[in-house]
């Protein structure tokens, strides 16, 4: 056998073009759209900065989800450990050169953008351990031997984003690793026990910490210590999206994000400003097309051979779900405000990124599915 | 090695990645619950926050109602003033701004404390008036400098004028809306806006709820930081209604005029309608005072001032009636057949009965009197022995009938009953049993009697009129019109055929007026009398009198005892004028005009102004020839009709 390019295969540019799963990136191209007609009404019906730069990155990325699919799978699961060791570099560097904006430290700067390796992390996080769990046995799987390297590649990104602090993608990027062990055959009760440390470990790891990031965790545990800020957040958002009702004020007439009772309203609150202008049509649309979005991940997971594939689509795709769920979640009142950008429609370069390069990978694995892995 | 694939691994994530799904369904439910409960079910309560967020809403005051007299002369009118706002919130350094407003209009330091309570009481967003009542030269200082006052507005609003200081008493006065006020009055829920006035006396009392108006609003559409982003509506409110009075202005200026310097009241009264022409009491002090708020120097000027300028002397100055009661004793003796008024005594100047001495206030005495003769020249001897013969509760109950005791007017809060005393009154108020001398002093109107000049102008109107009960009234309204339909037509009757077939007098016997006596006679031969007392020689009031034929009156003097007079007094002949002013004597004077076909009553109550026939009938006369010189436009003005 002679070593074939990363790109190469017996499928050529026409077949994967052709073999691109069409429901999903029509998905997403709606997506984009509706995002760009959201940034446009946050910056107050002007082609302003967001809307300008979120269109940008909107191509920029989706050209990168499709070139990521034109890799072969076992291009990315050769490079998955490398890939998180990168980004968990970048987070170290993070804590030494991070920008820091609203209390928290959590940008690099590159000069076209402001980089969240966090945001990568949360995928990065998925391919280690979808390829970590590929290589051993199913009999291996709940040994203790084998539990220790998954948790450590999961508890030390955790702890860096906690300490920035960043409580919401923490959670997310925990979410994401603890999806992909649970997938992989982890007994029940090793979750219980992780549960019981981290519940046991979290108050002495607080009292380690600086004051002020302290108390910015204890106000992101209990939002009534900064009543003007998360519960009005909650509030404000919930009025504006049941005054929207079943059709919704009409574009560009959200009076809550025009007057600026929206905090947030072009990252975290992309959603409720969208329910505010467009109803009850406009916000189960967009969960329709996220849904749709995630059974294609989920199908494409089933469509491919080997572990790796399967392992990837579900994990990415479960975690593409709560990423979902809990920004809407969060503006809709049901569990506190975390800070969690909804896929695709939240302004945000790293989150898009993310997002972008993750159903890359989900693409890949539709177009070489039945390519062997390792 | 590297281990991949094998059936039951990828069995395992198959099962594993079902029991995920399951939950996201489950996940998916929660959300489109949530959705559909928010947008759908409560859509409408979120609608109404979210406007509430939206919108926010400055009140603001209406024109207050206008208050005219009988032509259409505006008594109490409103005025554009230049008022001083700030909205705190507009405003980036509040202390600067607050620094420099109290350069340019030269703020007291208390003015500023003011000012502060009132910021730091209110909502930012909330105007805080700064001044309400600024000339026209601080006004233009101020928008001078209004580019460097950011939070300052110049603003032009409606205030309530007094033009006519002599209706004071009776239109009373608007003033800022008390503690007291806002708990006690109900009709000001919501009524009050920055700048709104409630009446505080008289008219603008008792017309406050329908003249005070529905305040306005103006509707902004404002952001997350009150900020004003644009005017959404303007809702005007509702001007308050707008009243004509049967006040004359005329008669008004001319009684306060003959009034001036002295402390007293004049009552005029339509004596068929009850219609008030002119109800003045003195001294006057101008109520535009209260309207921006009094200072505390001249407030302590008003309350400390001897005449009690703020009283209302012609409903809340009470005064036993003194000899003016002598019209009732007579008619309650004649109903009650306790006197024939032929029958004649002697006047020697006093009287004893059981050791005490009651005196005439002729010294000399006045001679064989009968009962015309008693009335025409006041005896006080003569009516001694009327109400001796009469007894106090005979008097007393006439004396009720005739409107004495009971308020005239409704709703104006100033108004005093009044005492009419009886034995039952006395054993009740002051628990004793009544004497015999008592009602020899209630015979000439002295001793426990309390009536106020209203009450007396009443009084002869009942009995100028030929005895018939009428229903006094100041405002003019639908109601009060319908009462004198019959009235109307005989007056249109009467200018149809020729003038005196009928007279009005005789007309009104035929109608429905309630009657006040058994025979009317007696009504007329107290009217003969007074005519007397007025129109001949050796009456009291004779040097008063008019001869011009159609201004011809009939009247009775009063004299109040403020102290009564001791022996030593008597003996020394010291008069009135030598007493100290507040033991002098009030002057009371009644009359009615014309005698022939009577239309006006009146009464003249000056405050220690010695006899009615010296100060009060002079005064009387003047305002009864103004008040019939004007009688022709005032019918005229009628027949266009009394609607506002």
């Amino acid at each position: 056998m002679f070593q074939q390019g990363s790109i190469q295969s017996h499928l050529n540019l026409r077949d994967k073009i052709f073999s691109l799963d069409l429901i999903m990136v029509s998905c997403v191209l709606i997506l984009g759209i509706i995002s760009f007609f959201a940034m446009y009404s946050t910056d107050g019906g002007e082609f302003a900065y967001h809307t300008k730069s979120h269109i940008i990155r909107f191509f920029v990325f989706f050209f990168l989800f499709i070139v990521v699919s034109f890799f072969k799978t076992n291009f990315w699961y050769n490079w998955s450990i490398p890939i998180y060791i990168g980004i968990l570099g970048l987070l170290i560097l993070v804590k030494f050169f991070g920008l820091t904006s609203s209390g928290s430290q959590r940008w690099l700067s590159l000069y076209f953008l402001n980089l969240q390796p966090s945001e990568l992390m949360k995928i990065s996080l998925i391919l280690f351990l979808a390829k970590y769990y590929h290589r051993i046995s199913s009999t291996d799987v709940n040994r203790i031997k084998f539990l220790l390297t998954p948790i450590i590649v999961l508890i030390i990104p955790v702890v860096l984003v906690v300490t920035q602090p960043d409580l919401g993608t923490a959670f997310l990027i925990g979410a994401g690793g603890a999806v992909v062990i649970w997938l992989a055959g982890v007994k029940m009760k090793f979750f219980a026990y992780m549960a019981v440390i981290f519940f046991s470990v979290t108050p002495v790891a607080i009292s380690f910490l600086k004051p002020y990031q302290k108390s910015r965790i204890l106000t992101f545990l209990d939002p009534s210590r900064d009543p003007l800020g998360a519960g009005y957040q909650i509030t404000q958002s919930k009025i504006a999206i049941g005054s929207g009702g079943l059709f919704g004020k009409g574009f560009l007439n959200g009076s809550q994000s025009y007057l600026d009772y929206l905090p947030e309203k072009h990252t975290d609150f992309i959603f409720t400003l969208f329910s505010e202008e467009f109803g009850f049509f406009g916000s189960s649309l967009v969960l329709a097309l996220y849904i749709l979005i995630t059974w294609r991940i989920i199908s494409i997971g089933n469509g491919f051979r080997d572990t790796f594939g399967k392992l990837y689509c579900y994990s990415f795709g479960t975690a593409f779900f709560i990423y979902v769920a809990v920004n809407m979640g969060m503006v809709l009142g049901l569990i506190p405000i975390v800070g969690a950008p909804l896929p695709i429609l939240s302004y945000g370069g790293s989150s898009m990124m993310a997002m972008m390069f993750g159903l890359g990978v989900v693409m890949s694995c539709k177009i070489h599915r039945d390519q062997p892995i390792g | 090695m590297i281990r991949s694939g094998g059936e039951s691994k990828i069995r395992l994530i198959g099962r594993r990645m079902f029991i995920i799904s399951a939950a996201k369904a489950v996940v998916v439910f929660g959300i489109v619950g949530r959705l559909i409960s928010l947008q759908i079910n409560e859509s409408k309560k979120y609608k109404t926050l979210s406007d509430k967020n939206r919108f926010r809403e400055w009140k603001f005051s209406p024109p207050r109602g206008l208050i005219n007299d009988y032509f259409g002369k505006e008594i109490a009118s409103n005025k554009q003033v230049y008022q001083l706002h700030i909205i705190p919130e507009n405003s980036e350094n509040l202390e600067v701004l607050i620094f420099r407003l109290k350069n340019i209009l030269n703020l007291t330091e208390r003015e500023i404390f003011k000012i502060r309570r009132k910021i730091s009481s209110q909502k930012p967003w909330d105007p805080v008036i700064v001044s309400d009542n600024l000339t026209w030269s601080e006004f233009s200082r101020i928008n001078l400098f209004l580019h460097e006052l950011q939070g300052a507005e110049p603003v032009v609003s409606v205030a309530r004028l007094y033009t006519e200081p002599s209706s004071v008493h009776v239109i009373g006065y608007v003033s800022k809306a008390s503690k007291k006020d806002l708990q006690t009055k109900e009709y000001l829920e919501g009524k009050i806006a920055t700048g709104t006035r409630v009446g505080k006396t008289g008219l603008e009392h008792k017309l406050d709820s329908e003249m005070i108006g529905d305040v306005g609003y103006k509707r902004y559409e404002v952001n997350a930081y009150g900020k004003r982003i644009k005017e959404i509506s303007i809702d005007p409110g509702k001007s308050g209604k707008n009243f004509k009075t049967t006040l004359d202005l005329d008669v008004q200026e001319l009684a306060s005029q003959q009034l001036e310097g002295k402390s007293g009241s004049v009552c005029v009264m339509d004596i068929y309608r009850g219609d008030i022409v002119a109800m003045v009491s003195s001294p006057v002090f101008d109520p535009n005072q209260f309207v921006h708020g009094i200072d505390q120097k001249s407030w302590d000027g008003l309350i400390k001032h001897r005449d009690k300028p703020l009283i209302n002397k012609a409903i809340a100055g009470l005064y036993p009636p003194g000899s003016t009661i002598k019209m009732l004793a007579a008619i309650s003796a004649l109903e009650n057949h306790t006197f024939n008024p032929k029958t004649a005594i002697r006047c020697k100047g006093s009287i004893e009965l059981y050791g005490e001495k009651f005196h005439c206030w002729k010294k000399k005495g006045h001679g064989y009197m009968d009962m015309r003769e008693g009335i025409k020249q006041s005896c006080d001897v003569y009516f001694y022995e009327v109400a001796r013969k009469l007894g106090i509760d005979r008097l007393s109950e006439t004396a009720k009938k005739f409107g004495l005791g009971k308020p005239v007017l409704k709703g104006l809060i100033e108004e005093r009953s009044g005492v009419v005393p009886n034995t039952s009154w006395k054993k009740k108020n002051i628990g004793k049993n009544w004497y015999l001398g008592e009602t020899l002093h209630a015979g000439i109107g002295q001793g426990y009697w309390q009536s106020s000049p209203l009450q007396l102008c009443l009084m002869t109107a009942q009995i100028a009129n030929g005895g018939y009960e009428i229903k006094p009234r100041i405002i003019l309204d639908k109601e009060g019109k319908n009462q004198f339909t019959d009235l109307d037509q005989f007056i249109e009757d009467k200018k149809m055929f020729s003038d005196d077939v009928v007279s009005l007098y005789e007309f009104i016997t035929k109608f429905k007026y309630k009657s006040l006596f058994r025979n009317s006679e007696n009504i007329k031969f107290v009217q003969d009398a007074l005519f007397a007392a007025t129109n001949e020689p050796g009456g009291t009031s004779y040097g008063s009198r008019l001869t011009k034929e159609e201004f011809i009156f009939a009247g009775k003097t009063g004299t109040s005892q403020v102290k009564r007079f001791t022996e030593e007094q008597r003996e020394l002949e010291i008069k009135n004028e030598d007493l100290p002013y507040e033991d002098r004597d009030h002057a009371l004077f009644v009359a009615f005009a014309p005698y022939k076909d009577p239309r006006y009553s009146i009464s003249v109550v000056v405050e220690h102004g010695g006899s009615g026939s010296g100060s009060a009938a002079p005064i009387a006369k003047k305002v009864i020839k103004k008040v019939l010189e004007k009688h022709p436009l005032r019918d005229s003005k009628r027949e266009q009709g009394e609607s506002v």
